[in-house]
């Protein structure tokens, strides 16, 4: 049968195939409970999380829990309205609050995720006849953010300051531009070279937009993020970034300096058109991100356990995306989906939880087994994790194909 | 002055290394039915297009350009502007 279905086909053949191979499907994991930031059971098994955001381990942490629970008997479990109606609660002022003692700037916005903050930040900025020069490895919610709006969109090659000055030269002077980075690339875990790429823009007359989702709490005096720790705080416009990774709930956010920043709540589509968050949420994510103004002991056992497994994964012959340990994200190079799928489902049956990650979510083709650390993790899980790659490397011949 | 045969014949040049196949290169030779290049090819093409004349190619324009006579209309029209 043939129907609007029928464009999905290749795509339903190729997971087909796969599973015919007797794997399992690596996106349909279930979480039948979760213990703690690192460890739930899946099919049963205790197992070590080893594959979420959950950096600064504050989904369990009890004084962000007890906001939450204050905050939904007090409030009700939902708002039931747009942030510009009946959406906006004492509980979103307070987030909202949290957010601009966090970063030092003037306005912050909360909108309902991380994807919709650059959904409708990168949209409502740039408008027609202005440009988005963005790093060719993205995260999709910027490149959906391009395809809401109307500018015109021009991609430099990730990380490349002299691509990006040319480009932004080709462009004719009197236009508005709108330069898009990230603190910390999710899919390899490299961190942008933000002095030199900053530099660039503000030269060329460009504002600047960083997206710190996988850099709030451990980068930077602060923990604001890599432009904190690369020390361009006073060259970035808005910095976006999201509850579901360090805050340990949902929601994203945008903030900013700007002097007409709050006008973005009227126009700005994304933000206007849906339900706010629940309160229950914002009150957790509230006093999590005030929790993390001070988590100092925590930022070094996530630095701790990141640098352990990157050069223990080197030690032990695997191939990873970065030389050395740039974020709290460790990828292991893979060489293709077949060997990438039944080497993490041999650490699942090993008790170990790590991402898949494959094209298009990555860049140039690459297969990854994609691990993230939490502050949480103790030593002897790690090391526990470490035993386990090495046993499910050898049972799928990752090794012999290196060799 | 740089004129449309110019810049065809120089799109052309471009476009062999990334067409494995030796498929014969037309005005109607379309990018991804034809020539089956993938968007990180796509990417590097533009890349060289763009270097080649000193030109910018928007993403939000390429939809638009679905073979190479179109992409030479609209390099054509770029670099006369
Ligand atoms: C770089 C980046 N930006 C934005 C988001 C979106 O965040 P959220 O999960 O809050 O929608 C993510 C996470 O998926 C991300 O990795």
């Amino acid at each position: 049968m043939s129907d609007l279905f029928s464009k999905f086909d290749p795509l339903i053949n190729e997971r087909a195939d796969l599973l015919a191979t007797g794997v399992r499907d690596p996106f349909a994991i279930v979480m039948q409970e979760v213990k703690s930031p690192t460890v739930a059971v899946i099919d049963g098994r205790e197992t070590i999380l080893l594959g979420t955001y959950n950096y600064m381990g504050m989904t369990f942490d009890p004084d962000v829990i007890a906001a939450g629970e204050t905050a939904l008997r007090k409030f009700g479990a939902g708002t039931t309205g747009s942030r510009v109606l009946n959406g906006t609660y004492q509980g979103h002022k307070e987030c909202e609050d949290a957010l601009k003692d966090f970063y030092g700037m003037s306005h912050a916005m909360v909108f309902s995720t991380g994807y919709q903050a650059n959904l409708g930040m990168v949209s409502t900025l740039a408008g027609k006849g202005d440009f988005i020069i963005l790093d060719a490895d993205s995260h999709a919610s910027i490149y959906d953010g391009c395809y809401l709006g109307n500018a015109d969109i021009v991609r430099f090659k990730h990380n490349s300051a002299e691509d990006l000055e040319k480009r932004l030269r080709r462009l004719p002077p009197e236009v508005g531009k709108l330069v898009i980075l990230e603190g910390v690339y999710s899919m390899l875990g490299d961190i942008a070279p933000l002095k030199e790429l900053v530099a660039i823009a503000k030269a060329q007359g460009a504002m600047v937009l960083v997206d710190e989702a996988h850099g709030m709490g451990f980068f930077g005096e602060h923990g604001r993020g890599v432009y904190e720790a690369a020390g361009v705080a006073d060259d970035v416009d808005f910095v976006v970034g999201t509850f579901s990774k360090s805050v340990g709930t949902v929601g994203g956010f945008c903030v900013s300096n700007h002097p007409k920043f709050e006008i973005l709540r009227l126009v700005c589509r994304p933000y206007t058109f849906t339900a706010s968050l629940p309160p229950a949420v914002v009150a957790c994510a509230a006093t999590s991100i005030r929790k993390l103004m001070h988590a100092g002991a925590k930022r070094e056992r996530l630095w701790d356990m990141s640098r352990t497994l990157h050069s223990g994964l080197i030690a032990r012959g695997f191939r990873l995306a970065t030389d050395s340990c740039e974020s709290a994200i460790v990828s292991v190079l893979m060489p293709d989906q077949e060997t990438t799928v039944r080497m993490w489902q041999a650490m699942l049956e090993l008790g170990v939880y790590v991402n898949m990650s494959r094209p298009p979510a990555t860049p140039a083709g690459v297969f990854l087994l994609r691990c993230s650390l939490c502050a949480e993790h103790s030593a002897a899980q790690l090391e526990t994790v470490l035993e386990r790659f090495v046993m499910a490397g050898a049972a799928v011949g990752l090794f012999a194909e290196a060799a | 002055m740089t004129n449309r045969a110019q810049v065809y014949a120089r799109i052309i040049e471009l476009i062999e290394p990334l067409n494995p196949k030796k498929l014969a290169l037309a005005e109607d030779t379309s990018f991804a039915g034809d020539l089956e290049m993938d968007s990180l090819t796509v990417m590097d093409l533009v890349a060289s297009m763009e270097d080649e004349w000193d030109i910018v190619m928007p993403l939000n324009m390429l939809p638009d350009l679905e073979t190479i006579g179109q992409v030479a209309d609209a390099v054509t029209k770029l670099v006369t502007k």
